[in-house]
């Protein structure tokens, strides 16, 4: 960690767990870079490990570079420098058919679900297989009957049976998150990324929605990296808290020790920690 | 203006400045018209003139003659064919021409080439089209549909890309995410967004369609058009009414059945 107010030299809670699946399941970011523009980056610098297993969370003020972060480990945003190191390859580098390869094992929950609305929600949950089928097998709707088994398990799990044939635009927020979450969790992926899951969402909403992705991450041990603006959420699920403030890592540590102060030097101001 | 209470010194608003290029483009607009006018030999006196010729036209129109209603059904017929085999396959080929002229999913070098094809499709009328056609492959219904085939292109494609470009990228980043290639991309979360607006433009093309079939026959490349232009020569006017109302029957039921096939892909 070079996180210039980093507290923590080693990820915390978990080092065991971190040690022992380190090099196949981990995540590493090593000097990565994002300017959309060129001379005004969004992301300086960054240096991160993520283990391969857990959650972890990356808080900080709108328009710092989270969620430029989080898109730039799937390439859904091209970095400028810098190195992915993930499953053995280089994430930054990769193009065409071996991106997608490597998108299909990583999978993605957004903030406002991004669901194929005029898709019914079990045909949303196969879409998470569409890395592995064949577009005019896809087209036809054949996919094969494991996929649309544990389609249908899934929704079992996430509480949303009943809807499967309903079409997603007649969801409500929580349950499209659910959806969102589902379709996910169908790429069996080894790494689950979430932008903002919560914030388009109520607040009791926002619980049940990270109590399911860390159940269902938890229950395939899979680690999560999430974006998300509520430190309290944060502090409740995370057992690591990433802070971040104008584009660089400014804390890095477990949840217990985030302290009043690291929170100004994250968000800036004190006069909203009162009361 | 200003609002009330104003007193001597108050600053008056006002809506609109005066514009002297907008009222001097308003006068010669007006100009141009009353040089046309003067140019083209509109007068009263023809207008008058030709109340008479038409009602006494309409009365030779009346009753409609259904006597060779077999040559009526043949033409009509071979109109529809035109219509459907030309939206068919002005659908089919509009359906990537479309998607290539999508500048939110194209690179620029692709969008370019598709949309200058679309351009020079719509840029003429069908009947010039069909003019061109029957030139290339002679007489007959298949120069009608190589024209409304054209004419579909130029039509649709332009519309299907446009549909396109207004579908909400954030359902397409989250296909794309799961490390769908680009067919399932555009199979699962394109389609599905622009699906149901693309039948409700094909039934639209349709109804063109129908209607330009029954004219390109006119210029000789096929359907009714060219029995109802020889009836016209030949003043048969009867005939011509007999004509016009089947086309009227035609094109009411082909509204009625697209009516129901958008309702059915809503």
């Amino acid at each position: 960690m070079s996180g210039t107010g980093s507290l923590n030299q080693k990820s915390p809670a978990n080092a065991t767990a971190s040690e022992r699946a380190d090099d196949a399941r981990s995540l590493r970011i090593r000097g990565l870079s994002k300017e959309y523009v060129r001379g005004k980056p969004v992301l300086t610098d960054i240096d991160l490990d993520i283990a391969g297993s857990g959650m972890t969370a990356i808080i900080g003020p709108s328009g710092t570079g989270k969620s430029t972060l989080i898109r730039c480990i799937n390439r859904l945003v091209e970095p400028t420098h810098g190195e992915i190191l993930f499953m053995g390859q280089d994430l930054a580098k990769l193009h065409g058919k071996a991106l997608r390869m490597a998108r299909r094992r990583i999978g993605m929950v957004f903030q406002e679900y991004n669901l194929v609305e005029r898709l019914s929600v079990v045909e949303n949950l196969l879409c998470g297989r569409l890395g592995y089928v064949h577009p005019f097998l896809a087209w036809m709707r054949k996919f094969p009957q494991d996929d649309i088994d544990r389609a249908f398990q899934l929704l079992e799990t996430v509480g949303l049976a009943d809807f499967a044939r309903q079409r997603a635009d007649a969801l409500s927020g929580g349950q499209r998150q659910r959806v969102g979450i589902a379709r996910a969790v169908m790429q069996q992926p080894r790494l689950l990324l979430a932008d903002e899951p919560t914030s388009s969402l109520d607040p009791k909403t926002s619980v049940e929605i990270m109590e399911l992705m860390v159940a269902l991450a938890g229950r395939d041990d899979i680690p999560v990296i999430v974006n998300i603006h509520d430190v309290e959420l944060a502090r409740r699920f995370a057992k690591r808290v990433v802070g971040m403030s104008g584009g660089r890592i400014v804390f890095d540590g477990p949840p217990g020790e985030l302290t009043d102060d690291h929170l100004k030097a994250i968000y800036g101001g004190e006069k909203w920690l009162q009361g | 203006m200003a609002p009330g209470m104003s007193a001597a010194g108050t600053i008056r608003h006002t809506l609109a400045t005066p514009s002297w290029p907008k009222r001097i483009a308003w006068v010669a607009t007006f100009a141009y018209i009353a040089y046309a006018v003067s140019l083209l030999d509109i007068t009263w006196a023809r207008f008058v003139d030709g109340i008479g010729h038409g009602a006494e036209f309409i009365g030779r129109m009346v009753p409609p003659d259904f006597k060779r209603w077999q040559l009526l059904v043949n033409d009509l017929g071979e109109s529809l064919q035109i219509a459907v085999i030309a939206s068919a396959a002005g659908i089919l080929l509009s359906l990537p021409i479309g998607l290539l002229a999508a500048r939110n999913l194209m690179p620029g070098w692709v969008t370019w080439p598709a949309r200058a094809l679309i351009a020079v499709c719509r840029s003429f009328h069908p009947v010039i089209v069909a003019i061109l056609f029957v030139k290339a492959v002679g007489f007959g219904a298949f120069a009608g549909i190589l024209a409304l085939v054209v004419a579909s292109i130029g039509f649709i494609g332009k519309l299907f890309a446009e549909a396109i470009e207004e579908i909400s990228l954030k359902q397409v980043e989250a296909v794309r995410a799961t490390g769908a290639g680009f067919s399932n991309v555009i199979l699962f979360s394109v389609l599905p967004q622009v699906f149901a607006r693309f039948i409700g433009f094909s039934t639209y093309q349709l109804d063109s369609n129908l209607r330009n079939s029954t004219m390109v026959g006119i210029v000789g490349a096929g359907g009714i058009g060219g029995t109802l232009f020889a009836a016209f020569q030949r003043f048969d006017y009867d005939f011509v009414c007999a004509i016009l109302l089947s086309i009227i029957g035609l094109i009411m039921i082909s509204e009625v059945i697209s009516a129901r096939l958008r309702a059915t892909f809503q």
